[in-house]
C-alpha cells in the first residue's frame, strides 16, 4: 500500500517540527542569560529545513539540515550592581528575541498539529480500506 | 459476461490508486510547509486517471521546471527516477507543481490552506471510491447468491 509511507512522510515532518520546538525552548529558556567573564553569551538557535526524497518523487519527507546561530549582536544592559558587570557597568544578554521566538513556537506547534492530522486521516482511510467488504 | 463482471470494481480499484498516490503527495506538500525553496507538487487527477486505465500508452508526462531534465537524469551514466505511478501499470506519470497563491519569503509555494483543503476533498472523495467497490461488490454478491 503505498500510503504507508505517509507515516514516513508525515513522521519525518513531525519529528523536524519536535526539534525546532526544542530549539524555541531553549533559546526561550536562555532568553535572560548573561554572559560570564568571556563575554560569550548564549546565541539564538534557528534550525534549517531540508526536503529529504523518499521512496518515490510522490513523497518527500523534511529533514532539520543544521541548526544556525543568530548573528545579532548579543544585548547590552547597563546594569553595574550586577555580579558580571564589566569595568563600565554593562552585562552582555543573549540575544534572544522572545517576541519572535514565541511566533515560531505557535507556528512549529500549528505544523505539528497539521502533520498529525494528516496521519490520522491516513490511518482511518487505510482502516476503512482494510474493512472494504465486510 | 464473466469477464464484465468486476469491470466496475476495476475501475474503482485504479481511481483508488490515483487517489492514494495524490494523498501520498498532498502529505508531503503538508509536510514541508516550512521548507525554504518547497515546490508544492499535486497530481492532474483526469491525466493520471486516464494514464492508469491506458496502460498501453507510454507517455511520460512528468512537469518539470524550465531548465530541469526529467527523471533527473543530467549526465550519460545515470539511471533514471522510477515514476510515481509506475505500480498503476505503466510507468506514466503526472506529477504537476501546485501553483502559488502568495509569493513567500523564503521561495516555499505551499499554501498549507489549500492543501489541507486538497488532502480533505482527497479523502473523502477517497472514501466515496471505497463505498463504491464495497456496493459494487455486495451487488454481484446478491446477483450471485439470487435471493
Amino acid at each position: 500500500m503505498s500510503m504507508f509511507s505517509i507515516f514516513n512522510v508525515s513522521g519525518s515532518a513531525i519529528s523536524s517540527q519536535a526539534q525546532r520546538l526544542n530549539v524555541v525552548a531553549s533559546n526561550l529558556a536562555n532568553a535572560d542569560a548573561v554572559a560570564g567573564p568571556d563575554g560569550k553569551g548564549y546565541k539564538a538557535r534557528q534550525v534549517v529545513f531540508q526536503t529529504v526524497p523518499m521512496d518515490s518523487e510522490a513523497s518527500s519527507g523534511v529533514k532539520v539540515s543544521a541548526i544556525e546561530e543568530s548573528q545579532e549582536p548579543l544585548k547590552r544592559a547597563y546594569q553595574p550592581g550586577h555580579p558580571m558587570a564589566d569595568s563600565d557597568g554593562y552585562i552582555t544578554q543573549s540575544n534572544v528575541n522572545p517576541v519572535e521566538e514565541m511566533v515560531n513556537m505557535i507556528s512549529a506547534s500549528r505544523s505539528y498539529q497539521n502533520n498529525v492530522e494528516v496521519m490520522n486521516t491516513a490511518k482511518t482511510l487505510l482502516l476503512k480500506t482494510l474493512q472494504l467488504g465486510q | 459476461m464473466f469477464a464484465n463482471l468486476t469491470n466496475g470494481i476495476d475501475f474503482q480499484a485504479r481511481a483508488l490508486l490515483v487517489r492514494s498516490e495524490r494523498q501520498r503527495v498532498i502529505a508531503s506538500n503538508i509536510a514541508n510547509v516550512d521548507t525554504p525553496g518547497y515546490v508544492g507538487r499535486d497530481i492532474n487527477f483526469k491525466e493520471a486517471m486516464s494514464a492508469a486505465l491506458h496502460p498501453s500508452e507510454l507517455s511520460v508526462t512528468l512537469a518539470q521546471p524550465q531548465g530541469a531534465i526529467a527523471s533527473g537524469v543530467t549526465q550519460p551514466g545515470h539511471i533514471p527516477l522510477q515514476s510515481t505511478l509506475g505500480m498503476l501499470g505503466n510507468g506514466s506519470t503526472s506529477l504537476a507543481y501546485t501553483q502559488q497563491v502568495q509569493p513567500a519569503m523564503d521561495g516555499n509555494s505551499v499554501d498549507l490552506d489549500h492543501e489541507r483543503a486538497n488532502f480533505v476533498d482527497n479523502s473523502v472523495r477517497y472514501e466515496a471510491t471505497l463505498r463504491f467497490i464495497s456496493g459494487e461488490s455486495k451487488t454481484i454478491l446478491s446477483a450471485i447468491q439470487g435471493q
